[in-house]
């Protein structure tokens, strides 16, 4: 073609594009998905029973048959790994909301529009971390209820919560990626669900590492669940027993979990979008 | 809805384009011209190309080789300039069941670059157009098929886009919303949008295209207007209806008849038994018929039936195919292939 020209009719969907523009649209995607949410209450339940469930079983049914090494409230200890868990579960709705657009026709929609190329991932990993925060701050009350406290005062508190949060983010990452990669909602289901259990058991989040064979014990000492969880302990208070002399996430939990997250966002998310960008090309 | 900047070329310019999944090609080097202002039409059984052709165009898959070009812009180095000038509707309707009429309708504004008040102002409109208004309040989930059709279009006709490409907009809907949306396409026409247009329905194509490519197993078959694809069959065809020959054969009736007919007969004249019929090409086409009736009542014999007809597209598509398509199901055993038989093309069902 030899006469085109750079000058666009007025009307011609906008040029804009860099972070400006995917904040906006991912903000838009984000808010979409949030109205999903309300609009089914049985995610909204999903997203809210099922922690208080869990802090419930774990409280009264592990509570009493625990004994903590060096002391202290099992109930205490456990609540900062149900936190962990929870937001490292909810990378499963992202990856199934992902496979649902996907599978739905919406993404082709997306992807055909003028809009930032990383909206739709975005704007997932966005609502995820509302309802993230929605089930921590559920998950909190429940805490409350059942004895745990966060003892070191407001400050220290939010910052644990934004450890948590930040964990979680970085954990929906992995679930688009899993979702824009496997595509059909059956399969992503089965394989989040595959990495989930193992990533959150193989931890100091329900149990203390010390308890564990000698061989597995690196694995839960090096787990981001079990960075995340000890630097919740750490902020909020709570008994801590994952010490051990010159281990560093043991000794720099705060400083270990935020490092995982951001390595986890740095391979992960160019991974997701790339794929995003290819998906069923 | 022209103009498109200092351009003049055609919309879509499409070159040699190759496309393989695998070991399977699904564009065989494909060339089309879309000019400005017309409805092209792409006809082809499923698994033709046309899906590929135009996913192609909206930048959704990467062609192997070959080039398209939209607006002048090439969809591989100039993805993004291609999305701001094509609408799409795919092949199924992608609405967001969660969310009613309007949210999706101004969900896709936004998207495309709008300010919340200009994406509302150009939802309504399209809502009202489309007959939505009504359901523009409620999630899309209870809409009908056809409701869902006319949201996804205009879905894809939010930005207005100088391009609108419309992949198989009314496979699976009733014959009743199969109009509607015909209605809403000839529209778009009316007002001089461009037009992309995949179909498996020959009257489809038939209606609303000023041009038609048929392609099968990834290569274009034939290209033209409706009218041209027809004529180059020839001349109409005269079929004569004369029921079962009965037990004894075809007789003296038969031969009477196939003489009459070989006075106004361009080329042979064609006997099927099984069907009864005896047909020939007539190059005069309906005007014959008060002479060959006349003639027929001289010689004592009344047809079941008389009738003129021209060539269809889906006779079009035998002819240069061979058959329906060649990745459709096959024929019916017996079933012969060939102009004139009333074999049913891909989706040709009524």
């Amino acid at each position: 073609m030899s006469t085109v020209t750079a000058t666009a009719p007025p009307f011609l969907p906008g040029t804009e594009t860099g972070p400006r523009r995917l904040v906006r649209d991912g903000l838009l995607v984000a808010q979409r998905n949030l109205r999903h949410v309300l609009r089914v209450p049985e995610l909204l339940i999903q997203a809210t029973i099922q922690p208080v469930m869990f802090v419930l079983l774990f409280a009264f049914v592990f509570g009493g048959s625990i004994d903590m090494p060096g002391g202290g409230s099992y109930r205490a200890y456990l609540l900062a790994g149900i936190f962990t868990q929870i937001v490292a579960f909810g990378s499963a709705n992202t990856a199934m909301g992902i496979a649902e657009d996907l599978s739905k026709g919406v993404v082709d929609r997306f992807r055909s529009l003028p809009m930032a190329r990383s909206a739709l991932l975005l704007g997932r990993a966005a609502s995820h971390l509302v309802m993230n925060a929605l089930a921590l701050l559920v998950l909190a009350l429940s805490g409350l209820v059942v004895g745990w406290r966060a003892e070191e005062g407001v400050a220290r508190t939010l910052a644990a919560f934004g450890v948590l949060l930040f964990f979680g983010f970085a954990m929906s990452w992995v679930g688009a990626l899993t979702g824009i990669w496997l595509g059909r909602p059956e399969v992503v289901q089965a394989a989040t669900m595959t990495w989930l259990f193992p990533l959150t058991f193989l931890s100091n989040a329900f149990v203390p590492t010390q308890g564990m064979p000698s061989w597995l014990r690196p694995v839960a000492e090096w787990n981001p669940v079990s960075a995340t969880a000890a630097a919740c302990r750490e902020l909020f208070g709570n008994p801590n027993p994952f010490a051990r002399e010159g281990l560093f996430p043991a000794e720099h939990p705060v400083l270990t979990s935020l490092a995982w997250s951001a390595l986890v966002i740095a391979i992960a998310a160019p991974l997701a979008v790339r794929r995003y960008r290819r998906a069923a090309g | 809805m022209n103009g498109r900047g200092g351009h003049t070329g055609p919309a879509v310019r499409v070159a040699g384009l190759v496309k393989r999944y695998g070991r399977t090609e699904a564009l065989r080097g494909v060339d089309l011209v879309v000019e400005r202002g017309s409805v092209v039409g792409v006809l082809g059984p499923n698994g033709a190309g046309k899906t590929t052709l135009v996913r192609i165009l909206a930048t959704l898959v990467r062609p192997d080789g070959g080039t398209a070009e939209v607006f002048g812009y090439d969809v591989l180095r100039h993805p993004g300039e291609v999305r701001r000038r094509v609408g799409l509707t795919g092949q199924f309707a992608a609405v967001d069941e969660l969310l009613t009429g309007e949210e999706n309708l101004v969900l896709i504004g936004r998207l495309a670059g709008m300010d919340r008040g200009r994406a509302r102002r150009r939802a309504d409109e399209l809502l009202n157009r489309f007959g939505l208004r009504d359901a523009a309040g409620r999630t899309a989930q209870g809409y009908s098929g056809g409701m869902r059709r006319r949201l996804d279009l205009a879905a894809g006709l939010m930005t207005a886009p100088p391009l609108v490409v419309l992949d198989e907009p009314t496979t699976g809907l009733d014959p009743r919303s199969r109009v509607g949306l015909w209605e809403v396409i000839e529209e778009l026409a009316a007002e001089g949008s461009t037009v992309l247009l995949t179909s498996q329905y020959l009257e489809e194509v038939d209606r609303l295209a000023h041009h038609v490519m048929l392609v099968d197993a990834g290569e274009v078959a034939a290209s033209g207007s409706p009218e041209e694809l027809k004529d180059r069959l020839g001349a109409p065809l005269l079929v004569l209806t004369l029921g079962p020959p009965g037990a004894a054969g075809p007789g003296a009736r038969w031969d009477a008849a196939a003489r009459v007919l070989s006075r106004y007969a361009k080329g042979a004249v064609d006997v099927s038994l099984p069907l009864g019929e005896i047909s020939c090409r007539v190059a005069a086409g309906a005007r014959v018929m008060p002479a060959v009736a006349r003639d027929l009542d001289d010689a004592g014999i009344t047809p079941d039936d008389m009738a003129v007809r021209r060539a269809t597209l889906d006779d079009v598509f035998l002819a240069l195919t061979g058959q329906p398509g060649s990745r459709a199901p096959a024929a019916p055993a017996g079933t012969p292939a060939g102009p004139g038989t009333a074999l049913v093309g891909p989706g040709g069902e009524r």
